[in-house]
């Protein structure tokens, strides 16, 4: 398993403008299909204005888009960025505890099935310091061909901001590519 | 255990889940019908059903290399995704997952 350079500082807020969710990958275990990501929500945002006035909390669609994103930097890590992860399905979500503002997050996701052209993974998110459990549930992701360069540019170019390094041999975190 | 042997419970298993996760009535799901022409189950639906038949089973489904063959026209949808005929395809793979796993 690899982990990150980055992994003792602070996590960059997340994008949520740019719908943006995973701030920095930590660790990435091909062989065990296994991933896990950092994600600190914004001390303030206009989101919080609407859910709730008076009471900020992170919605949960939004906390299960993150599991999302992580599962899908996972299978794109899995298939070296060829084939591009749609979310299709929602399985047993579960949204445990309220998230503040400003809270700093981890989400792990691993692959449980292997399909053709589809995958299942679980994935769940915890309090990055008192590792309390906030949300997860079980996906599943339709694996197509990128759809177009752009999109495929895209994420390549994700990848690289959030810590991951796309090569010849595979994909590694970044740490690892520098080695 | 043969083939034919098989051919029973793969039916009624497979005819199961696409009942229960299609919500269609289980008489209504025949050997002969089609999936997505007969019995109108959406592919979201039948990637959720064929997950259920390779956990329940043990097997993997080349679900992308059949739907290519199809696209193709290189066989007809009939050839894979008539029931009697899907379900002679999961009882090869069965098969083959029990050969390897006796080996």
């Amino acid at each position: 398993m690899m982990s990150g350079p980055l992994s003792e500082s602070p996590a960059a807020d997340m994008r949520i403008d740019k719908f943006q969710f995973v701030s920095l990958i930590e660790t990435l275990d091909i062989p065990a299909t296994k991933i896990s990501v950092r994600a600190r929500i914004p001390d303030d945002h206009s989101i919080f204005e609407g859910h709730f006035p008076g009471h900020p909390l992170m919605p949960g669609v939004l906390l299960t888009e993150l599991m999302a994103q992580t599962c899908g930097f996972l299978l794109l890590s899995l298939n070296g960025f060829a084939r591009m992860p749609f979310l299709a399905a929602l399985k047993e979500v579960k949204l445990r505890e309220f998230v503040r503002p400003g809270s700093e997050l981890v989400c792990s996701a691993e692959r449980a099935h292997d399909g053709s052209g589809y995958a299942v993974l679980n994935a769940s998110v915890r309090l990055r310091e008192s590792q309390k459990r906030i949300c997860d549930g079980t996906l599943m992701f339709r694996i197509v061909p990128f759809p177009n360069n752009e999109l495929r540019q895209h994420m390549g170019d994700r990848a690289h901001e959030v810590g991951l390094c796309i090569s010849g041999d595979g994909v590694h975190l970044l740490e690892k590519a520098a080695t | 255990m043969t083939e034919g042997d098989y051919m029973s419970s793969t039916f009624d298993t497979v005819a199961g889940f696409i009942s229960e996760i299609c919500d269609i009535p289980q008489e209504r799901i025949k050997p002969d019908s089609h999936v997505t022409e007969d019995l109108e189950v959406d592919s979201l639906d039948f990637l959720d059903a064929v997950f259920n038949i390779e956990q329940k089973f043990g097997i993997s489904i080349p679900l992308d290399d059949w739907t290519q063959q199809v696209n193709d026209g290189a066989v007809k949808g009939s050839r894979y995704f008539v029931l009697e005929n899907f379900c002679a395809e999961v009882d090869k793979l069965r098969a083959s997952a029990e050969s390897v796993a006796a080996s």
